[in-house]
């Protein structure tokens, strides 16, 4: 939106014009009562200067973007290449909005296209959209989509999938008809165990790959087991850069896949704004949410790209539509395409296999520290929990003291697990960093 | 000209049904699928679903618009034309024969006859422009 600033003589202008001699008078509508009849509490105009120092000042508070970091859980420290910010800030990008016109729309429908080609490639799957709000309310959608394609009601979802996720999920359907189930998991390999929940009664099995505690599940057997009962598979990944090591979800047997894509260039920003991934199978596209971009010919055979499939959507079916989601989070799926572009298929494929050697280093390391354990066997990707001889909490508040974010006490979400807590490693964190927290578990014991 | 068979009973929301004892057979008009343009995909019930009298069973999608068909009867859907997931387009080239929709067991089979004949439902297309 562009600042319009008016002086007080355009203002009495404007009131001229529309008969009135006073802003008062405007809000005559207003019942007396229910207005403010004060000044806002708010401090006197500043200088630009000034107001440039207080933001500096404030931002200084955020001593935490300087100090190492192993935090993840969902939210990942990843170097994003300057070009990425670059592009991103030509203006003829600045909306999001639906662009409905193709004949003005050309350069964001094409990047919209790109970014649901290259998330088709990354998931191994047919179609995705044009992205959603962030990965727990794509998750939220793949629920009710697989209700519409099953006609079933109930859902199945490990209880290593994203705590905060299913609260949303929870929160997003709890108006509706679904009846949400929890599976537990394995204490020894930190992986979905036990399936007696799945029947033929539920419309999906729904789990994490990385896991919320950093492990890799088994996604072809869950599929099979999945789908012998006629449910769908969805698998939720929360750490992007995961698609360049891992089979894909869909070589896997997954029928939707969602995550978050913040990994992908995008500040990690407090949480958020980010850009959630969705992809399924042609067959099912007709039940998926969100917008889509194709690829059509004019009758020149000029090609060009324009929305697709829009009868699913609000702006034509109104009421009827598959789900309220039309508009997504189109600079920050910008951001991403212009990531996953810029590092090609061999550079995400190097920062992964970085990621993965740095925390298996670190894991490696932090086993061997008297007291200290890894705390589920399965094979991890770049986040591991570690058990510690005292509670987590403590652990980590003395690794602050020494400048250093050791991570996330599990026992914020899992009550029980007191000792335990979630450790990321990335391609950000150096090699002194590393031995940095490895030192100083030693030394708060 | 539309197309409008004799043997038929027509509703006012062009679709047309055959009465074979209990069992109707629904699609839509010949004046539909003229209306709708080139019809891309069906959206059908399942098996085994019921529904009331002028309840919206599917829907159909035209490159011009989507809109809801209506069953003119109430009862439980036996079949679905399977065909037209693959070949919709017969909606527009066959609409009273291959471009069939569902087959209704009817709770009420006196429905039907409450329904227009050919040459009404022929009327009210000439009333409506």
């Amino acid at each position: 939106m562009r600042y319009i600033p008016n002086s007080p003589e355009e203002r009495a202008e404007m009131l001229a014009s529309i008969g009135l001699s006073s802003h008062d008078e405007l809000f005559r509508s207003i019942p007396a009562d229910i207005r403010m009849n004060r000044a806002l509490n708010i401090t006197e105009p500043l200088a630009e200067s000034q107001v440039i120092g207080a933001m500096e000042s404030m931002a200084a508070k955020n001593t935490a973007a300087t100090m190492p970091s192993f935090l993840g859980a969902g939210v990942y420290s990843h170097f994003s290449p300057t070009i990425v910010d670059h592009l991103i800030q030509r203006s003829e990008f600045f909306t999001s909005y639906t662009p409905y016109q193709p004949e003005i729309s050309q350069g964001t429908l094409q990047y919209i296209f790109e970014f649901q080609t290259l998330i088709c490639q990354l998931t191994g799957m047919e179609v995705a959209n044009a992205s959603m709000y962030d990965g727990s309310t794509a998750m939220a959608e793949a629920y009710l989509m697989a209700q519409r394609v099953t006609r079933r009601e109930k859902i199945v979802v490990a209880d290593t999938v994203h705590p905060e996720y299913r609260e949303v999920a929870r929160t997003y359907t709890q108006h509706g008809d679904l009846e949400i189930v929890t599976a537990p998991f394995d204490e020894k390999t930190g992986t979905i165990s036990d399936l007696s929940s799945l029947d033929d009664k539920t419309a999906a099995l729904v789990v994490q790959s990385p896991n919320f505690f950093g492990c890799i599940e088994d996604l072809r057997s869950l599929a099979d087991k999945a789908h012998s009962v006629g449910a769908l598979l969805i698998v939720v990944v929360t750490e992007a850069i995961s698609f360049g090591v891992l089979r894909s979800p869909g070589a896997c047997g997954a029928d939707i896949v969602v995550g978050e894509g913040q990994s992908f260039g995008v500040p990690m920003s407090f949480g958020g704004p980010h850009v959630g991934l969705f992809a399924t199978q042609d067959k099912y596209v007709r039940q998926m949410p969100g917008r889509l971009c194709g690829v059509a010919y004019d009758k020149n055979g000029n090609r060009g790209f324009v929305l697709t499939l829009s009868t699913r959507e609000q702006h034509i079916r109104r009421e009827k539509a598959t789900s309220n989601i039309c508009t997504n989070q189109g600079l920050i799926a910008l951001a991403a395409t212009i990531y996953m572009e810029t590092m090609g298929k061999k550079g995400l494929q190097e920062v992964a296999v970085q990621n993965a050697q740095k925390a298996a280093y670190a894991a490696k390391k932090i086993a061997e520290i008297d007291g200290f354990e890894i705390a589920f066997s399965a094979p991890k990707f770049n986040e591991f929990v570690v058990r510690g001889p005292r509670p987590a909490e403590e652990i980590l508040a003395g690794l602050r003291e020494q400048g250093i974010i050791g991570g996330l006490a599990l026992s914020k979400y899992y009550p029980d697990r007191e000792k335990d807590f979630l450790v990321c490693v990335t391609e950000t964190n150096s090699r002194e960093q590393l031995d940095g927290l490895i030192k100083n578990l030693k030394s708060v014991l | 000209m539309s197309n409008i068979p004799e043997n038929l009973r027509y509703s006012k929301d062009h679709e047309w049904i055959k009465v074979e004892s209990d069992e109707a057979t629904i699609g839509i008009t010949d004046w539909a699928q003229n209306s709708l343009g080139d019809v891309v995909y069906v959206d059908m019930p399942r098996v085994g679903d019921s529904f009331g009298t002028h309840e919206a069973f599917g829907s159909v999608e035209s490159v011009k618009a989507v809109s809801e068909i209506f069953t003119p009867v109430a009862g439980k859907v036996t079949a679905v034309n399977e065909g037209l997931n693959d070949t919709p387009e017969v909606v527009n080239s066959d609409p009273y024969d291959a471009g069939w929709m569902v087959k209704i067991k009817m709770d009420n089979p006196g429905e039907a006859d409450a329904m227009l004949s050919a040459e009404e439902y022929d009327e009210y297309l000439s009333s409506i422009g």
